[in-house]
């Protein structure tokens, strides 16, 4: 069986400076995939490209064996790929289960069964308490919930998430990592997962990216990555100074 | 079935209203006219930017296309107003159509969208003022028959006439809006208007959705125009075009509450309530004071900025117990 | 058409030009700092206009030397408005923004009718018809003054943001704000001085202005639209980009105002200013999209 994702060779400089070189990973359906790296390393870069955000300079990205590279964001969700933002953006003057509903009515015929599925994921995040309130109200933590929340309810084969777990609790976290375990089991979701929180990475991934300066400088699972002696230098090196 | 509150309130405003020519005399009637009107054209404003949060500041070009549309057909060829609305709605359109592409294609975001939707209204000002087939510069006066006699088909008649039409144009769009919100489409304007870069994400053909949302404003608002056109017998580019009717055209929307169904239709009421008290006043104190209801327009839009940013429909609405049914 | 004509035609405009780029400078100096477009430039302009008016008219003054007191008048308005309205107002969304001002140019533009009327009101200079002859080109003598004095203002300008204190610390707000008030400059005091710095440059630009046109109240959106077109063709917030913008839509005015008929000219600019928005969105200097 082919990847799910395959991401070939995508480079991208912002006036000169590069942000990614020659990034390729691959990804199998049902897989979690970590990409990891210091702040600046150019993963969000990286999921950008992958989203459809901007186009990368050179290298393609293949969804399902379909050419996806340069297509436009709401295309790239239409082909099965769910995103989150590293800095959260919620629709602010719409209430927490409108912003849902949105998401939602990628994937359902009718706004009422997008109304069902937004409930559905809304309680399956636990936020259904907060359906009515506004998201602009929302603490940080919820906020991400909320991003998460919105991504899956437009029914992704792959969900892309940008350091959901900052600013988490450690309670807070486990259960999101919990939520993913059931999600990936269950109904077979595949994830790519950039993440500071070293713990929810190792406790998710089966396999594991490593950036460093825009270049992919390891692949591995978990313990080879824990191991490997560049990533400790240029990464796990920086964690503990 | 249980009525809804807002339901209830809504029927029973549009039963006073509909009953108002009969107790009222003629100059309330001409109020109210004006009062429908403006209401009638915040909210087809309103689509663009209160749902899809693409600020026009000018709407002036689609109530002008419309009023010369309708008008122009009526004086030339005696074309009745009514499909003279669906002309102008056309023509709109495709005016809107056209901004919105070229606006939408080629970036031109926030304030120089604004400014964009403006060059296009002066520029078709003054065309227009030197279009001769419509009047050019001195005006197209549209025949006028004998007043006591209404004939709805040309839309030639008594003021009580016109007020029904208005009444019932302001119901349609209402409820257009009311659909419309409701809809896939109205959740996708709103997440436009919220975050245009997360709407994408989840999937929303962010061009497609704003072209729908300036097109069908662009066509209600040139319906007003036809009625404009009709109402007032007497078009000038100058006038009708103008860069305050734009400016205006909003207001009764920024006042009554951006993004909200009864919020223009309020803040109209209001606006046009205050407007008129104003110049008679200024008419109490002689000289002409023609300034007047524009500063008391611009104070209380002032007020309304700096004081209570989402207008007053919101809190009122939350008063009167309906704040659950507002939509958005 | 002999090319001295055409060649006059073009002097002229780029002369009225200059003063053009003189009021724009102000609009494009209060975005280039705060990032706020000022809706309420145009009635700037004409208050501009009407001090050097009364002042005229009661004392009999010239407008040149009434200069100084139209652009300090108008730089008093912009530091109170800038200080005690538009502060509260830099973190809001640009739209909110864009509405205020508009409130405040409609107080003022009506304000302007109820005191001085709906009639077009101008001086009368002994000079306004001398011109002086170089070679086969006459130049008006009040549009070459005009010019130079803009000019000369604009030069001032520049000074003052590339060698004061003030105005170093004012650039420092403008590219980098969190930075300058962590080294304890005081931000809202700056932006007052620099919105009523554009306020005067604007306000000299109407007492200048009230040389070559009369004044009268709804010159007021006029010329905030024309701002706007001048300062998105130069590039909003560059300072020499104003004065090109200007003068390329002085010339553009003289040429459409003799070729077509005169009230056709301002449709070119803002045919320009479409095509401006679109294809250069940062304006003829302002860096590439
Ligand atoms: N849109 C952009 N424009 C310019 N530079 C950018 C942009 N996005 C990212 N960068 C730059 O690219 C580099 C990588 O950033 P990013 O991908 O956000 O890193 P990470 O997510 O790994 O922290 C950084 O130096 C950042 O400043
Ligand atoms: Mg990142």
């Amino acid at each position: 069986m082919s990847a799910l994702l395959a991401v070939d060779g995508i480079s991208k400089s912002f006036r000169g400076l590069k942000a990614a070189s020659a990034v390729s990973f691959e990804l199998d359906a049902g897989a979690i995939l970590g990409l990891i790296g210091p702040n600046g390393a150019g993963k969000t870069t990286v999921f950008n490209m992958i989203a459809g955000v901007f186009p990368p300079d050179e290298g393609r990205v293949r969804m399902d064996g379909r050419d996806i590279t340069g297509k436009r964001p709401d295309q790239i969700c239409r082909a099965g790929i769910g995103r989150t933002f590293q800095i959260v953006k919620p629709f602010g003057g719409l209430t927490v289960r409108e912003n849902v509903i949105v998401g939602a009515l990628a994937s359902c015929k009718t706004v009422a069964d997008a109304e069902r599925e937004a409930d559905r994921v809304l309680d399956l995040l636990g936020l259904a308490d907060k359906a009515r309130q506004p998201a602009h109200a929302l603490t940080l933590p919820d906020r991400k919930c909320l991003e998460v929340a919105r991504a899956l309810a437009t029914r992704p084969k792959l969900l892309l998430l940008d350091e959901v777990m900052a600013g988490l609790r450690p309670t807070e976290t486990d259960r999101m990592v919990a939520i993913f375990r059931q999600l990936n089991r269950e109904s077979g979701l595949t994830i790519l997962l950039i993440e500071h929180v070293m713990r929810a990475v190792m406790a998710l991934a089966q396999r594991i990216v490593v950036l460093n300066t825009g270049e992919v400088i390891a692949t591995g699972t978990p313990e080879e990555i824990a191991a490997d002696q560049k990533v400790r230098d240029c990464y796990l090196g920086e964690e503990a100074a | 079935m249980a009525m809804g509150r807002a339901t209830r309130m809504l029927i029973g405003l549009m039963v006073a209203l509909l009953l108002a020519p009969f107790i009222g005399n003629d100059y309330l009637v001409s109020v109210l006219i004006l009062c429908l009107f403006n209401a009638y054209l915040a909210q087809a404003w309103n689509i663009m930017m209160g749902f899809a949060g693409q600020l026009s500041l000018g709407h002036a070009l689609y109530v002008g296309l419309g009023a010369y549309a309708g008008g122009a057909l009526f004086f030339h060829y005696g074309t009745p107003p009514w499909i003279g609305m669906i002309v102008g709605a056309a023509i709109a359109a495709l005016v809107g159509g056209v901004i919105g592409f070229l606006g939408f294609r080629f970036g031109v975001k926030g304030v120089y969208f604004a400014l964009l939707t403006i060059a296009f209204a002066e520029f078709t000002r003054i065309l227009f003022d030197h279009f001769t087939w419509v009047g050019g510069s001195s005006g197209l006066y549209l025949p006028v028959v004998r007043a006591d006699h209404d004939n709805l088909l040309l839309l030639r008649g008594r003021p009580a006439m016109f007020y029904y039409v208005i009444l019932g144009l302001s119901a349609a769009v209402f409820l257009i809006c009311h659909r419309i919100l409701g809809s896939r489409l109205g959740y996708y304007w709103r997440a436009i208007r919220e975050d245009q870069d997360a709407a994408q994400a989840l999937g929303i053909d962010t061009f497609k959705a704003k072209m729908a949302a300036v097109m069908l404003s662009a066509a209600l608002t040139a319906v007003g125009g036809v009625f404009y056109a009709f109402y007032t017998n007497t078009l000038y580019a100058e006038s009708a075009f103008a860069m305050h009717r734009s400016i205006e055209l909003i207001l009764g929307a920024i006042i009554g509450g951006m993004g909200t169904l009864f919020g223009p239709i309020l803040g109209a009421f209001l606006l046009t309530l205050l407007g008129e008290l104003l110049t008679r006043l200024a008419e109490n104190f002689g000289h002409g004071f023609e300034g007047v209801k524009q500063i008391g327009y611009g104070l209380i839009l002032l007020v309304i900025i700096a004081l209570r940013r989402e207008g007053v429909w919101p809190r009122l609405a939350k008063r009167l117990g309906l704040d659950g049914e507002k939509a958005s | 058409m002999s090319p001295e004509f055409i060649l006059g035609i073009a002097i002229a405009g780029t002369l009225t030009g200059a003063v053009y780029g003189l009021m724009a400078l102000g609009l494009s100096a209060i975005f280039g700092v705060m990032r706020v477009v000022n809706f309420a430039h145009g009635e700037m302009m004409v208050g501009g206009m009407y001090i050097a008016y009364l002042l005229y008219k009661t004392m009999g003054l010239d407008p040149i030397m009434m200069l100084p007191v139209a652009a300090l008048g108008l730089f008093v308005v912009g530091y109170l408005l800038q200080r005690y309205l538009v502060n509260y107002f830099i973190e809001v969304p640009e739209h909110v923004q864009f509405l205020l001002l508009l409130a405040v140019a409609m107080v003022f533009t009506n304000a302007f009718l109820m005191i001085f009327g709906p009639d077009a009101r101008g001086v009368q200079l002994p000079y306004a018809f001398d011109s002086y002859n170089v070679g086969p080109l006459v130049i008006d003598k009040v549009r070459l003054i005009a010019a130079v004095i803009a000019v000369l203002i604009a030069a001032l300008l520049g000074l003052f943001f590339a060698k004061t204190r003030t105005g170093k610390a004012i650039r420092a707000c403008a590219d980098n704000l969190t930075g300058a008030q962590v080294v304890g400059l005081d931000v809202k005091h700056l932006y007052a001085v620099t919105f009523g710095l554009g306020a005067a440059c604007v306000g000299a630009g109407g007492a200048l202005m009230l040389l070559l046109v009369d004044v009268h109240p709804h010159l007021t959106t006029d010329y905030t639209l024309l701002g706007f077109i001048i300062v998105i063709i130069g590039g909003l917030g560059s300072l020499p980009g104003a004065l090109l913008g200007g003068v390329l839509i002085g010339l553009s005015e003289a040429f459409a105002g003799f070729f077509l008929a005169a009230s056709m000219k301002s449709m070119f600019a803002f045919g320009l200013l479409i095509l401006v928005l679109l294809f250069r969105p940062n304006g003829l200097l302002g860096r590439g999209a």
